[in-house]
Parts: C-alpha cells; structure tokens; sequence
C-alpha cells in the first residue's frame, strides 16, 4: 500500500493522509467486536475510507450532498465523515435513540440524499418515515441482521458499498490519484459538519461548523492539555453532539490518537476498564451515577474493607486535591497518601477505568462540589470547560491546577469572552460557527455582526478571572417581590444529593419558588432495599411517605444554602412534590443530551403547578407516556405537595455565628 | 376471492410446499389412568415457526416432553428427519438436533451466563474429558472454537453487558434470553419453547418476539413453541395446533384456527 504524498493539513480527509503517513502502523480506531478488541491503524482506516468514499460516489454522492449518519459509535461510522467529507459533502450525524419523526425531521431539513445507518432499527424508523422524506435516495446499513427480506434497491449493505468502490478501484488504476486530487480542493473554510442542537426550546437547530472552526479550536485543546498520537479515548457519548465529535472525530484526527468503541451502550463501564483510557469526557451525572454506585456498593463490603475505605477518603479529602494541584505536601502526608492509593485509590480508580487518565473533563450541567471533590481527590485529573455546539465545544477550560468546583475557567487561546449588560456570556472565536442551515434570522439574532455570539447563558467573572455560569440567561427570572430567581442554580443544588435525579423549579413571576423532584431509582431503591420498603414500580416508590421525608430533609437543607447567599435568598423553595414518572426524551421532557425543557415540562404538568399556588396538598393528575416505538399510554397517580420552612438571611448568619 | 382469503391460501400453500421434519402419528401418552395426551398427529415442518396451543392442562408441556424424549409415549409414532423413534431420552433427542427452553427458567444460576451457554456446547466437545481437565492440550483449541460460536449467539441475542454476570442476579427477562442463548448453543435443527414469554412485560416481549422471529430467519432454526399470549402466537407462527384435554382439536395457519368454532368454545367456554 502506497500513502500518497502530503497534501495539506486543511480538512480532516487531508489529515488523515498524514496520519496514515506519520503513524501508518498506530492503533486509530479499536472496537470491541465478539468478546474482542479489533484494531485499526491509521494506514487501515486510510484504506477502509477510500474504498466506502469510492463506494459512495459510485452511488452518486457528490459535492456538496448532505449524508445522515445514525447510530451508536462505531469505527465504521466515524468513517463515513471522512469518507464524504473527500467527496465534498457534508455528514450530518443523528442522535440514534431519537423516535423516527425527530429523524425525519432532521433528515428532511437538512435536505438529506444518503443515510448510513447502524442496524435494522434505524432503517426501519427511516423506511416509516420514507413519505416524508422524497430526497432521501440510499440506505446504507451497518449490521445485516433481519434485513434480509427488504427491498435492496435502495439499500445497500456497508461492505456492499466499499466492495464496490474497492473494485473500481482495482479495475481503474488512474481513479486513486483522481480521488486525492478531489480530497486536495478541500478547503478550510468548507462547512465539515452540520450539528443539530438537541435543542431546549422549539425544533432542532442545524450549526454549521466549518472545517477552520473544529481545527483551530481542537488544535488549540490538543496543546492545552498536550495531547498527542499516545492518548487513548473511548466514544460511547451519542455521535451527533458535538463532544463526541469533537474528542472522537476531530480531535482523533489533529493529535492521531485512539478511539475506542465499546460493544454497546450497556457495556461501557466495563470496555472502560478494560481499555482504561488517558483522556475522557463525561457528564456530571455519569460521574455521579458512578460514585452512588461505589458507595451503593460499599454498603455490602466487608467491615474491613469499609474500615479502610472511610479512612482513607477521609484522608484524600485532606490532601489529595494539595498534591494534585501541585502545591507543598510534607512528605510524611505524601507517603500516607501512598498507602491509601495503594490500598484503596488504586483499585477504585482501576474499577472505574480511571487507572490511566491524565485529564478528565466534565461540562454541560453543573457539577456537584462534594462528587468533583471525590474524583479529584483520589487522583483524578478532573477538570471542567465551558462549551457548546455554536463554538465547537471550547470557550473557556480549567488549566492544570488552577481548579474550582464553582467555575468553568479561563477562556481558550484565541477565544474572546465578555459578559453583555443583560449579563449574558459572549464570545468570539475562530471556533464559532458558521451559521446555521437555512435559518438566517437565528443565526443573526445569536451572531452579531462583528463574530460575537450570545450563550444564552448567565455567568459573570470572578477576581480570579475564572467564568462562573449561573443560568441559561433567558431563565433567570424574578419573584413577584422582587427577589432573583435562577431556577437551575437552585435544581443543581438539589441534584448534588444522590436520591434526587432531576428537579425542575419554578417561579418567575409568581409568589414563591416550588420544586418538581425527580427520584433517582437507583439510590433510593437500594435505599428501600436496606430499610425493608416493598415497591412496585417507580410511582409508588415515589409516592412513598418515608421517600417524601427523605426529599424533604434535602430541600430543606438547599433552603438553608440559599438563605446563606444574599443574592439567591429570596428564591428558597416554599413547596415541592415528588413526580410520578421519570422525565424522559420520549416524551420530550428531556432533550436528547438530559438536559430539561423547562417551558414543555411547565405545560405539560400546568395542574400540578397551578395546585402549587392555591394551596392544595394533592392532586391527582393522568399523563401520557410515549413508548420507544411511538405508541402511546397513559399513567395516573395522586401527587402529594408539602409545604417547606424557608430561613431569614439574618437567622442563618445567626446560626452561622453561633457554630463559630 | 377477498384478499384476505388469497393471502390465506398463499399461507396454506407455503406450509405444504415445506418438507415435514418432525411428524408425530397417533401419540398417546398416559400417567396411571390420568391421559395426559390421547392420539394425536400433526407434524413440524422445515423452517417453519409451530406453535401449540390450548388453555391450561390441555396436555402442551407433556407434548414437548414427548418430542424431547423425556416422556415415553405408550402409543404412536415418532418421525424425525425420516427416521421413525424407538425409545428415546432427552440426551439422544440433544444429538439428533432438538434443544429446549423451560417454562420455569432452568440456568445454572451460579454460573455466568458465558458459562451457562458455554455449558450448551458441552455435547459438542469432542476431546475426553482428560484433555478438558487440562490447560494445555487439543481441548484448549477445541475450546476457543466453542468460545467464538459462543459469543455470536451472544451477539446475535445482544447480552454482551451480561457476559460475565451470574444469571441468578437477572432479571427474568434476560434469564430467559439466556436460556433461549444456551439451546441455540447446542445448534438445533428443531427448538423448543416452553412459554419464552411468560412473565413478561410489553418490551420484553416485542424483543423476544424479534429474537424468535430472528432465529427463525437467519439461522433457519425450526421452531415449536408454547405460548399462552394469543397476539404473539397469531403474529410469530406459520401454524398453529390446538390441544384441549389432551385432544387436538384444530390445526391450520392461524387465522383459521381462530375463526375454528372449537376453538374458540375452548378458549371462552360453552354454556350449559
């Protein structure tokens, strides 16, 4: 096999000719397939994309032809972007777990010609829809199985499709050479990819990033956190959110590291330690899921080993944030703390596939200091950006050492940040998108003409430079006396404790601040376990007067935090309830990436919040749940609202003084 | 004719145009004077889906047992694949191509699902159980070849996070997935399903029905199942056969048998 020359470093098919070059014989990409990793070197992946590139265009694919991908993340997949991308088109990835309107939505936005997909469930959910979308031509699927009966005409299997462009390739000896001179025009200013936003508000937005704006942005991350050709990853977030393209398509790309893809969805936790990766993303509540499962875990260990256990966390919370950051440990602390990575760090962090992670990032949701606390005390590098789809993930990061569980950082090099007067985040950056598809007036309402884009979120900075986010700015609102209302800064206090899972609040423009709670089945199951409650089913676990207790010690707790903060005091939480179901994408409470649409949820629970405020203390409520293949259901319950004490500022700084 | 009545003849004629791999003449079975199964014939066709049917104690379970040798019939007549049965046990009917599922899950439930399904290929091992015992030796290859049809039925079957979880910590759901795993081990010619879905809810279901319907299709794995969830059965099989008492008292693609007056006297019951 010959690698053709160099021919520029300008699109990700261009580098991937340099990383074929440079690193011909580096794992690029390893699935775990049958029980066992399968690798992929750079050379192979080469090879593997300009044979499907070939396949496709042999389909017709052409320049500037839209290419829906959907499916879980595999090496296959995240070749098709290259793969048109040489061609000239544009890839379009789409969240795997949407139901098949939101595809089809999506797909006929975007003006979508081919579609690879995953498996029979997506060719199926695209065959449903196939009315809606006349531009749709070719399906391309990953997986055979239970396709066998379909119509082939305009389906076409994956292999199918680089048998073909592998043949033509044989039987042409100039096309080769044609293909790389095509992949040479790309330039720097072409969009790359268009992204649609999950969206918390109204239909998914198209961003179009250019192949400039994920190069400078992922360029200047690799040397941020000095990434290079030695990293490991593992993808295993949904292929159409811009992290995961970011650290599993582009960044893989610029810094020639490796991506590793688990068997599926379930099997995370358990390819991750098996591969044990240098460098990794999660969100807040993955982390969070897997420290309440540790401690749910530490319940049934040995007394000996619970011994050890406390202590010495104990112990890294008194110094292993010090010796992370670097700062002056004594050596006696050090040895201590050697002992207890030996005894207790060491295997927790191997459990969890943290054995060789050099950095760690956490974004899109706030953080619960005590669990950012946790990781990073025993040695985990873990660190927290500020990012979104519109800038190519990077805005502002915590550099090594300079770290704080409140704060997302200082801006990214070349990255601009200003607060506006309405006290909205903006910047400016190489990175910020280009705009997006066919929608021009958003895009000018979120770019103004100068490059500066609106967050839509509410932060400030704080003396030590670092950008502080309270809300999404569009939120924050006020209570009818006045006082601020910031109702995520609020639910993320209450999501810090392990029994709540989400939480929605609301009172702008009302008297006071009440609370929806979402349990989590996990904490507070084991929970019911330990203390001989018998359930059914989530409802009832929800409804349970113990589960009641327990949720209301917790409010009232993020009521005492709050009187404690002058600005926030005025917002404490009046009354709550416990919800009967569990927020969920399917019904469209959540957004795709977990993220919760406050205005549907409002609406759609509009009498449960309507009894917050005359004062009733239930109400029984029916909702309709959507099942993962569309069909539709009902579920009933009668929901209890308890009424809460709220603190006077001046009280608390009693009580604070008193403590002293 | 109605298109309702063309697609029934096309499914009558696909089931004739099938060659009968399993046939069974005049059985009867008894325990003491308690007439468990009382002469019944129908057959199992290649590469079909057949389930039988009939309220409880109609004698659907105890016909399975014939089939899988367990039970000896005192009367009738067992073909399968051209050769007529003598006497027969449930080990000789494992190696003639016939493996099962039970109604009352039945996993090794200390073991790991890999080793309960590897327990499935134990027929298969060739090499003495000496070489077994050893590390090194012919078995070890023997064994990883076992081990590689092992993890396509746990693909195939998409219970890769269970791997290595002792079965008896599943849910039932995937415990049945297991055993359906496990009797695919062995690579029958003819499966047989004891109520895969009872105990089951509405998605676990959907994903056994696509299991079944799966299996069918791309291993080519004939089928014959007892199912008592009526939805499932009209949409899985290609025929049906309905006991009652230990009768037979209708056979046909399905929606014959549902139209059969009999049949649905049995199901809803007679007045007096």
């Amino acid at each position: 096999m010959q690698v053709p020359p160099s021919v520029g470093m300008d699109t990700f098919p261009q580098l991937l000719i340099r990383n074929a070059r440079d690193w011909g014989e580096r794992p690029a990409y390893r699935e775990k397939d049958l029980g066992i990793w399968q690798s992929w070197t750079w050379l192979q992946v080469f090879e593997e994309v300009r044979k499907l590139s070939l396949g496709l265009k042999s389909l017709g694919c052409k320049e500037g032809d839209k290419v829906a991908v959907v499916g879980a993340n595999r090496p296959h997949l995240y070749w098709v972007f290259a793969a048109v991308q040489a061609l000239g088109g544009v890839p379009v990835p789409v969240y795997a777990d949407s139901v098949a309107e939101e595809i089809a939505y999506v797909l006929g936005h975007a003006d979508v010609r081919f579609a690879v997909v995953e498996d029979q469930e997506q060719v199926d959910k695209l065959l449903d829809m196939s009315e809606k979308l006349p531009n749709l031509e070719h399906i391309i699927y990953e997986e055979a199985k239970g396709l066998r009966d379909y119509d082939p005409t305009y389906l076409h299997s994956y292999l199918s499709v680089q048998e073909a462009g592998q043949a033509l390739l044989d039987n042409d000896e100039k096309l080769d050479g044609e293909w790389i001179e095509g992949l040479k025009k790309g330039k720097r200013e072409d969009v790359a990819v268009i992204l649609y936003t999950s969206g918390t508000t109204g239909r998914p937005k198209g961003v179009m990033l250019t192949f400039n704006n994920l190069l400078v942005s992922v360029q200047n991350a690799n040397k941020f956190d000095k990434l290079d050709e030695n990293a490991d990853t593992v993808a295993y977030l949904p292929m159409a959110w811009v992290g995961d393209h970011v650290f599993s398509y582009a960044q893989c790309f610029t810094a020639g590291y490796c991506v590793n893809c688990p068997e599926g969805p379930e099997t995370v936790s358990i390819d991750r330690k098996e591969i044990a990766p240098t460098y990794m993303f999660a969100p807040p509540r993955v982390f969070e899921g897997m420290l309440t499962h540790i401690m749910v875990r530490m319940e049934d260990a040995g007394k000996m080993k619970k011994v050890l256990f406390d202590y010495f966390l104990g112990y890294a919370n008194q110094v292993g944030e010090r010796i992370l950051n670097g700062e002056k440990v004594s050596l006696f602390e050090r040895v201590k703390y050697a002992v207890g990575e030996f005894c207790v760090y060491g295997p927790l962090k191997n459990e969890m596939g943290f054995s060789r992670v050099r950095v760690a990032y956490t974004a899109g949701e706030a953080i619960g200091p005590e669990i950012f606390k946790f990781y990073r005390s025993i040695g985990l590098n873990l660190k927290q950006l500020y990012g979104q789809t519109e800038s190519s993930v990077f805005i502002t990061s915590q550099p090594d050492g300079q770290i704080h569980a409140d704060t997302v950082g200082l801006p990214m090099e070349d990255v601009e940040v200003k607060i506006a007067e309405s006290g909205e985040v903006m910047y400016r950056s190489p990175g910020a998108f280009l705009g997006y598809y066919k929608n021009d007036e958003a895009t000018k309402d979120t770019k103004t003409e100068d490059g500066w884009v609106h967050t839509g979120d509410a932060g400030m900075f704080l003396e030590n430079g670092h950008l502080k986010i309270i809300d999404r700015a569009k939120d924050v609102g006020k209570l009818n006396d006045g006082s601020m209302f910031a109702p995520k800064y609020i639910e993320n206090k209450l999501k810090f404790f392990p029994n709540i899972k989400e939480a929605v609040t609301f009172g702008n423009e009302k008297d006071y601040a009440c609370a929806f709670v979402n349990i989590d089945l996990i904490a507070v199951g084991n929970w019911a376990e330990r203390n001989n409650i018998a359930y059914a089913s989530y409802q009832e676990l929800a409804a349970h007067p113990e589960v009641y207790k327990t949720i209301q010690s917790h409010v009232d707790q993020v009521n005492k935090d709050l009187a404690a903060e002058p600005m926030m005091a005025g917002a404490q939480i009046k009354r709550f309830l416990v919800l009967h179901k569990e927020l969920d994408p399917d019904d469209g409470e959540l957004t795709r990436t977990q993220k919760v649409r406050r205005n549907f949820v409002a609406d759609r629970y509009a009498p449960l919040i309507e009894a917050f405020y005359t004062g009733e203390t239930s109400k029984h409520v029916v909702t309709e749940v959507t099942f993962e293949d569309g069909r539709q259901g009902t579920i009933e319950a009668t929901v209890e609202i308890r009424d809460m004490d709220t603190y006077s500022t001046k009280s608390m700084s009693a009580i604070g003084e008193a403590a002293e | 004719m109605t298109v309702m009545e063309q697609t029934l003849e096309e499914a009558k004629k696909k089931a004739e145009e099938r060659e009968v791999l399993l046939d069974l003449e005049n059985v009867s079975l008894s325990f003491g004077g308690v007439k468990a199964i009382t002469n019944i014939s129908f057959n199992v066709k290649k590469g079909e889906i057949r389930a039988i049917i009939g309220p409880n104690g109609a004698g659907k379970t105890s016909m399975l047992n014939v089939i899988n040798g367990f039970y000896q019939p005192q009367e009738g007549v067992i073909t399968f694949n051209g050769k007529k049965r003598k006497s027969m046990k449930p080990h000789l009917a494992v190696d003639q191509g016939i493996a099962r599922t039970f109604q009352n899950v039945a996993l090794f439930k200390g073991m790991s699902t890999l080793d309960n399904i590897m327990a499935g290929r134990a027929t298969r091992m060739k090499q003495s159980m000496f070489w077994q015992m050893l590390y090194w030796g012919p078995a070890r290859q023997e064994e990883i070849e076992h081990r590689k049809k092992v993890e396509e039925i746990i693909d195939f079957l998409e219970i890769q996070h269970i791997r290595r979880t002792p079965v008896g910590t599943l849910p039932y759901g995937l415990q049945k997935r297991v055993e359906l795993a496990r009797a695919l081990a062995m690579e029958p010619e003819l499966l047989l399903l004891d109520e895969p879905m009872a105990g089951m809810n509405l998605e676990e279901k959907e994903d056994m029905s696509r299991f079944i319907l799966d299996v069918n299709d791309q291993l080519g794995t004939t089928i014959a199942l007892i199912e008592h969830d009526m939805g499932v059965v009209m949409d899985l099989s290609d025929r049906v056969v309905v006991l009652d008492y230990g009768r037979k008292i209708a056979d046909g693609v399905p929606e014959e048998v549902q139209s059969n007056q009999e049949v649905i006297d049995a199901y809803l019951g007679l007045s007096h």
